[in-house]
């Protein structure tokens, strides 16, 4: 017989005996570890995508705050380079109202030293000429200036012509005050009595005169009477001879 | 001549013998509730895990996904049982290699054992499945003149399934067992190797077709899965 009945019932007992151990010890933990990491790969998935979308998410944040710094950037260097622009304009404009300004006042200097030193000149070369005049006719003639400027005026006085003799006696004889005479220097009183004398004979009347002595009145002699002028003066020479300085000096 | 691990008797009292059947069945469960102990007692659910614990995984993912071409739908209630069926007689016939093993699925007792709980196991499932009337009322399909057809076909393929299994297992040993007294050297490792492959298609065989039993009992007013012939 090939068939053991008690062997049959036993390997029953056995086969069921198995497959409770085997539940119990193999499929149960292998499925079990199966499954979480199943469960564990998919929450890494889950994960990874969520973290995706986050990273991109954060991208476009980052590249729309740098469009915008940019865009800022922009528009600060625009408005930096206008404010240096203006600045520099406001700078030249001051620089070139400061040179102005110099150059006036240098001209204004130039002028006024070129003016004292035209004063300086003339009255020097009043005292030269004086000096010269003086020292030559002691010289020459053994006379003094102050002589020869009386004759000279003397000499004007006789030789004075009709219609000025004539407005001349008028104003004597309309103003009771006394006529001037007036030098540049004091007069000698023998050269005063020789006016006296040559004004009583030229106008035949007595002439009452007060001398007097001024530097204005450059290098030479004058009467005055009632708004009538006669006299001599080195005004003129002097004229001339600084109107070819100043010649001379521009064209230097 | 013995056909049978069933003769070879180690102890007996009265009806309780101990017979080789028996005790490499043990020797059997043996290893591989100590197999997979050692190698599910430090189970990594990580990414990285041991040889051993890739290797279990595979097998039992590969089950599952054959259980699963069947056409039973919650693979997990039927793992237990028809895995079992699958690694006890692979096992059983790998272990021919080593000298002086006599395979247990080689007694008609073991596989006759197996064959019933196949017998039982497929009305368990069904009636858990579809409650005793719907399970009592498949015999009667198409028409109840089906029902003696439908339980002589049920007690047959329970028998058929039993003698294939010994028959094939039965037979490996066997000629291993006469041409080791013709031709000693060569030619029985060339038919231990042919039976190994033929105890491996053995024993998806045999699980298989536990598997259809089942589906066929429980699967019966279902609507059958896409793509699954």
């Amino acid at each position: 017989m090939l068939i053991d009945w008690f062997t049959v019932g036993a390997q029953v007992i056995n086969f069921l005996v198995l497959v409770w151990l085997l539940k119990r010890f193999l499929y149960r933990p292998i499925l079990d570890a199966i499954d979480a990491r199943e469960q564990r790969i998919a929450a890494e998935l889950a994960d990874a995508d969520a973290k995706r979308a986050e990273a991109k998410q954060e991208r476009e944040t980052f590249q729309q705050k740098n469009q915008a710094f940019d865009e800022q950037r922009a528009t600060l260097l625009a408005e930096a380079t206008d404010a240096a622009k203006a600045e520099r304009q406001r700078l030249l404009d001051e620089a070139r109202q400061a040179a102005d300004a110099l150059r006036d006042k240098r001209q204004e200097a130039l002028r006024q030293e070129a003016e004292q030193l035209n004063q300086a000149l003339s009255s020097r070369t009043q005292r030269e000429v004086f000096a010269i005049a003086r020292k030559t006719l002691t010289d020459l003639a053994g006379a003094s200036l102050e002589e020869r400027l009386v004759a000279v005026f003397i000499e004007r006085l006789r030789t004075m012509d009709g219609e000025a003799h004539a407005l001349f006696a008028e104003a004597l004889k309309a103003n009771s005050d006394p006529v001037r005479v007036r030098s540049a220097f004091e007069l000698p009183p023998a050269q005063r009595e020789r006016i006296q004398a040559a004004l009583n004979g030229t106008f035949e009347t007595e002439v009452s005169v007060q001398f007097d002595a001024g530097p204005d009145l450059v290098g030479g002699i004058e009467l005055t009477a009632n708004g009538q002028r006669i006299g001599w003066s080195i005004q003129d020479y002097l004229g001339s001879l600084e109107q070819s300085v100043t010649e001379l000096l521009s064209g230097s | 001549m013995r056909l049978s691990p069933d003769e070879i008797i180690f102890w007996e009292y009265g009806l309780i013998k101990l017979n080789a059947t028996i005790v490499f069945t043990w020797a059997l469960m043996l290893v591989l509730v100590v197999g997979s102990l050692l190698v599910t007692r430090k189970l990594s659910r990580d990414l990285t895990r041991s040889r051993w614990q890739n290797l279990l995984e595979i097998l039992v993912t590969g089950i599952e996904k054959q259980i699963a071409e069947v056409g039973l739908s919650d693979v997990r209630t039927y793992l237990g049982f028809l895995g079992t069926l699958f690694l006890f007689v692979a096992s059983a016939s790998l272990a021919t290699i080593i000298p002086g093993y006599e395979p247990p699925t080689g007694s008609l007792s073991t596989t006759t054992a197996l064959a019933l709980c196949v017998l039982v196991a497929v009305p368990f499932f069904g009636i858990a499945d579809q409650g005793l009337g719907g399970y009592l009322k498949s015999y009667m399909e198409p028409t109840f003149m089906m029902l003696p057809f439908n339980i002589i076909s049920e007690v047959s393929r329970t028998l058929a399934l039993a003698v294939r299994l010994f028959g094939n297992m039965m037979s490996g040993a066997m000629i291993i067992a006469i041409l080791l007294t013709i031709t000693p050297f060569l030619f029985p490792i060339l038919m231990t190797a042919l039976g190994l492959l033929t105890g491996m298609v053995q024993a998806y065989i045999f699980s298989i077709l536990a598997a259809v039993y089942i589906a066929a009992a429980t699967q019966t007013r279902k609507p059958k899965p896409a793509a699954k012939p």
